[in-house]
């Protein structure tokens, strides 16, 4: 019952069963089966009693021995499983009982049924079981059935809760919007589609419950409050074996190594039906590709690009991989600079490389994906060569970054003032007060007003805007030269946008600050920066300064991403412009042009062989064959 | 904060009433009952008859329940049906056994369980290996039979602990900790399993958030990253479970008091169940119900210090 919720999976899918966990099946298909067999398979009778015998270990006529009456102590573990196992079918029996219906009609209808539900277990959580049983037990006195079922109807609530949960996120599953659409009575409704899709989550908890209730079972008679003498159980059986411990340690194994092995059995069915489904839903998003790179080698025009004067930031040859067994290219021979108090901007779709370029110059790429080639040239060094432990020190004093969702990329159990403090304290080592000081001046810096105020609220408290700003002053704590901003206005409205955009050019003008922007959106591109470099499936097909790649784009695709903006959508009516078909996925990039599927302009010739990225006029670079017959973008209502 | 105290405070008042009120019900429609158990099974009726005249136990139950909750808001429990005694200095030496355990049990599950489920969580797969093993283990491991083997171990055999009674930490500091340790390690490592596991999930959960990334672009060193970020958010699911396990620790110390001798209110409301000592056993229900109102203040009190969206203060 500790168990956390894992989604519910499709109706009808059949999760795989680990080997372990189909040893427990037949474990407690043995124990089962012995028990209701128990006369015809135990050896000798349970209370018979043999004197001469008494207190042995393990032999030929007695396979596990014999207790302090001379007992056989297998037949006594084979007829007590009865009484245990009985008792759990009895506790889980009621949990499921009551607990199935109720979760149902509470997860499906929802409202003041769940809210009730929801208190009872609330209160059923709190209630000390022990005190409920043991008064029941005084009304009744050594009988385990009431005991067990007080614990199953004690216990319902909590599996209620959970099946209403599993219910609720299964509701919200198209397949049951559809079933309600065409007219199905709820009942049928349930039956049909939502129960299937609980099944599995069911077992795992009504298992661990009956591992919970076989042990709840064995304590009680081990207090001596269930089955009573001479009756043999599991639990009295282990307080027998207590008393005689020290004259005779084995007594006391059998029986509680049993419990052991029942209980664990119980356990491992809940936990492997988890971790089967978990898995299922790990590979499919993983999975390395199958097919084989085409590796470019690095077109010579690029390799000679010399790293401006000027640069804050430059980026050559750069490639990145995925790991594996059979890796594929991400990104492929990237290479752009940025001039301090400049504005870069890296144009694309998702999917495109953009994102993991630029983790890939922060070191923070994820697992699986490693850089292969290329330099990152920092203020004289080459970051790629740098250790870790280096990295971390250029991340945030050197190189900073903010992304999209600004209000998911802050701790939220901190507040912002905290959090722009502590980035201030690690790179400069301020004392408290200094670093409140400038935490205030940050805070004004990025035009947030009442820094005071701003400064005690915790993240779920601030407008997306006020959020990004506070991302803004947190990366400017430690004075970085290059800031990287992924996204940094799409999760935002327009006007917010606008504001944002303006105080990152503010920034580059006061403090010489470097700003590379990342964005799929060529109006944000053109508000913000002065040179921009287009990617598209992990290359630069474009590159070239603000005014020029508008004045005139030289690739298709940028042109194509120009004109698929809403707010250049001429006339009312009409379709909205868009880019037909969708970048070719990470492993499955073509030969020759790898926009050639999409593009108004592809020939033979540009499917036929590798394009390299040359020069088409001064400061402007193209990876296109047909470049001088993209057309110019007609903005009218722009 | 106050919100959050008063609200669970609110819902304990029912609590309180509900176990007091269950079991007094129940246990009041036992025929014979308490009388029958003291004059033993040889009593006549009438002496019987007379005793429970004597004792208020033939009126109705709700005038018995009416007339013990007047005295318990003042602080009288009865005594018991059996010894005379008062049922509050019955209780009161063995309040401080049971608390001993819970709080000694909580601690060390605590200590022992985070530290194992954040280590797990940084090597996310062998280490699910080995928290889910242990997990299983903790599960399934009776209380009862570990505090055997580990008695048999380290008293009988190794004598580093005494086998059985509890010293009050009054009398001694060292003798107390000494009659707790195996008790409390008994009762705790499956809590330690427990939290482990919670932790971990809820470190590997906290570790794809969005904000850990950004909080390494920032330069933060990854120690700070895991332990003062991650593991804060990490926490607050294995919060809510200790209150569970404390609940749970109810019925567990009642067991390993037994296999260890020790007088806890568990072993109290035991023994008066046999004995139907319904004084005894009410007031064992309203201390038990008390320590669980007192557990999910303190959770609830944690929860909110973790999580700033639950409190309603701003």
């Amino acid at each position: 019952m500790t168990v956390p919720l894992a989604a519910a999976g499709k109706p009808h899918a059949r999760p795989r069963l680990s080997p372990l966990a189909i040893v427990a099946m037949v474990v407690l298909a043995v124990l089962i089966l012995a028990a209701i067999f128990a006369p015809l398979i135990a050896p000798y009778n349970p209370i018979a009693e043999n004197l001469s015998a008494a207190y042995q270990g393990p032999s030929a006529h007695h396979l596990l021995g014999t207790d302090e009456f001379g007992r056989d102590l297998l037949s006594r573990i084979i007829y007590g499983g009865r009484v245990s196992l009985l008792g759990v079918a009895e506790a889980t029996g009621l949990f499921v009982l009551i607990g199935l219906p109720l979760g149902l009609l509470a997860g499906y209808f929802g409202g003041v049924l769940e809210s009730a539900i929801s208190l009872i277990a609330e209160v059923s959580f709190a209630l000390p079981q022990i005190i409920v049983v043991l008064a029941v037990l005084a009304l009744v006195p050594d009988s385990t059935a009431s005991a067990m079922i007080v614990l199953g109807v004690l216990g319902a609530p909590a599996l209620a809760v959970f099946i209403s949960g599993a219910v609720k996120s299964v509701r919200a599953e198209l397949y049951i919007s559809a079933a309600r659409v065409t007219g199905l009575r709820p009942g049928r409704i349930i039956v049909r589609h939502v129960v299937p899709a609980i099944v599995s989550p069911l077992i795992v908890q009504v298992s661990l419950f009956a591992g919970v209730a076989l042990l709840f079972q064995t304590g009680l008679d081990f207090l001596g409050l269930g089955t009573q003498p001479p009756q043999p159980s599991w639990g009295s059986m282990v307080a027998d074996g207590a008393t005689y411990l020290g004259r005779d340690l084995w007594m006391v194994l059998p029986p509680g190594l049993v419990i052991i092995l029942a209980v664990m059995s119980f356990g491992l069915i809940g936990d492997a039906l988890q971790d089967a489904r978990a898995d299922r839903r790990r590979t499919t998003t993983a999975g390395a590709r199958r097919r084989a790179p085409a590796i470019r080698p690095l077109s010579s025009a690029r390799d000679q690009l010399t790293v401006p004067a000027d640069a804050a930031l430059t980026v050559r040859g750069l490639s990145a991989e995925t790991t594996g067994a059979s890796p594929a290219a991400i990104v492929e021979d990237v290479s752009f600079s940025v001039r301090a108090g400049g504005c870069l901007g890296i144009v694309g779709e998702s999917g495109c490389g953009k994102t993991m370029t630029v983790m890939a110059m922060m070191g923070l790429l994820p697992e699986g994906v490693r850089t292969t080639a290329g330099q990152i040239l920092f203020q004289g060094q080459d970051l790629r060569t740098c250790t870790p432990r280096q990295y971390s020190q250029v991340r945030g004093s050197g190189i900073a970054m903010i992304s999209q969702e600004p209000v998911a990329n802050l701790d939220p159990s901190f507040t912002v003032g905290h959090q722009i403090t502590e980035v201030v304290r690690h790179h400069g080592g301020l004392s408290r007060r200094q670093a409140r000081a400038r935490m205030i001046e940050l805070l004004e810096q990025v035009q947030l007003p009442d820094p005071g105020a701003t400064a005690r609220r915790y993240p779920h408290q601030l407008s997306g805007g006020m959020a990004q700003r506070a991302l803004i002053a947190i990366a400017l704590a430690a004075n970085p030269a290059v800031l990287i901003a992924d996204e940094p206005t799409t999760a935002l409205d327009v006007t917010v946008q606008a504001e944002i955009l303006d105080l990152l050019r503010r920034l580059r003008e006061q403090t010489g600050l470097a700003v590379i922007l990342v964005s799929h959106d060529w109006g944000v591109i053109a508000d913000a920066c002065d040179a921009a470099i287009v990617m598209y499936a992990g290359e630069v097909v474009e590159e070239a300064g603000i005014d020029d790649v508008f004045d005139q784009p030289r690739h298709p695709y940028s042109y194509e991403l120009m004109a698929a903006n809403p707010r250049y959508a001429n006339q009312p009516r009409t379709p909205l412009p868009s880019i037909k078909g969708t970048v070719p996925a990470v492993g499955e990039w073509p030969d020759g042009c790898r926009f050639a599927e999409r593009c108004r302009f592809a020939a033979a010739e540009c499917r036929a062989a590798e394009i390299s990225l040359d020069p088409v006029a001064d400061g402007h670079w193209s990876r296109c064959l047909r470049n001088t017959e993209v057309p110019q973008l007609k903005l009218e209502n722009a | 904060m106050t919100r959050t105290l008063l609200r669970r405070l609110a819902l304990s008042i029912p609590l309180l009433f509900v176990v007091t009120i269950l079991t007094f019900v129940v246990t009041g429609l036992t025929p014979g009952g308490a009388a029958e158990t003291i004059l033993g099974t040889s009593a006549t009726s009438a002496k019987i008859a007379a005793l429970n005249q004597q004792l208020g136990l033939n009126q109705p139950v709700y005038l018995q329940y009416g007339h013990w909750l007047e005295h318990a808001v003042h602080g009288n429990l009865g005594t018991s049906v059996l010894t005379g005694e008062s049922v509050t200095t019955i209780l009161g030496h063995a309040l401080p056994v049971t608390l001993s355990l819970i709080v000694g049990a909580v601690i060390v599950a605590v200590v022992i369980g985070i530290p194992l489920g954040v280590f797990s969580a940084r090597r996310a797969r062998s280490g699910g290996q080995v928290v889910d093993a242990v997990s299983l283990v903790g599960f399934a491991l009776p209380n009862f039979f570990l505090g055997l083997m580990l008695g048999y171990v380290f008293s009988n055999v190794l004598n580093w602990f005494p086998a059985s009674g509890f010293t009050p930490l009054t009398q001694s500091f060292t003798g107390w900790l000494s009659s707790i340790a195996l008790p409390v390690v008994t009762i705790a490592l499956p809590g330690a399993a427990m939290i482990a596991r919670q932790t971990r999930q809820g470190m590997l959960d906290v570790l794809g958030r969005d904000y850990i990334r950004s909080l390494r672009a920032r330069g933060l060193p990854e120690r700070s990253v895991i332990y003062k970020h991650a593991l804060r958010n990490a926490l607050g699911n294995v919060v809510t479970q200790l209150g569970i396990y404390i609940v749970g620790l109810l019925l567990a110390t009642t067991l390993v008091e037994n296999v260890f001798a020790m007088q806890g209110v568990g072993t109290v409301a035991v023994s008066a169940t046999s004995e139907h000592d319904l004084p005894v056993l009410e007031g064992a229900a309203l201390y038990f119900t008390v320590v669980v109102v007192i557990a999910f203040v303190l959770v609830d009190l944690a929860r909110a210090w973790l999580n700033p969206k639950l409190r309603r203060s701003h």
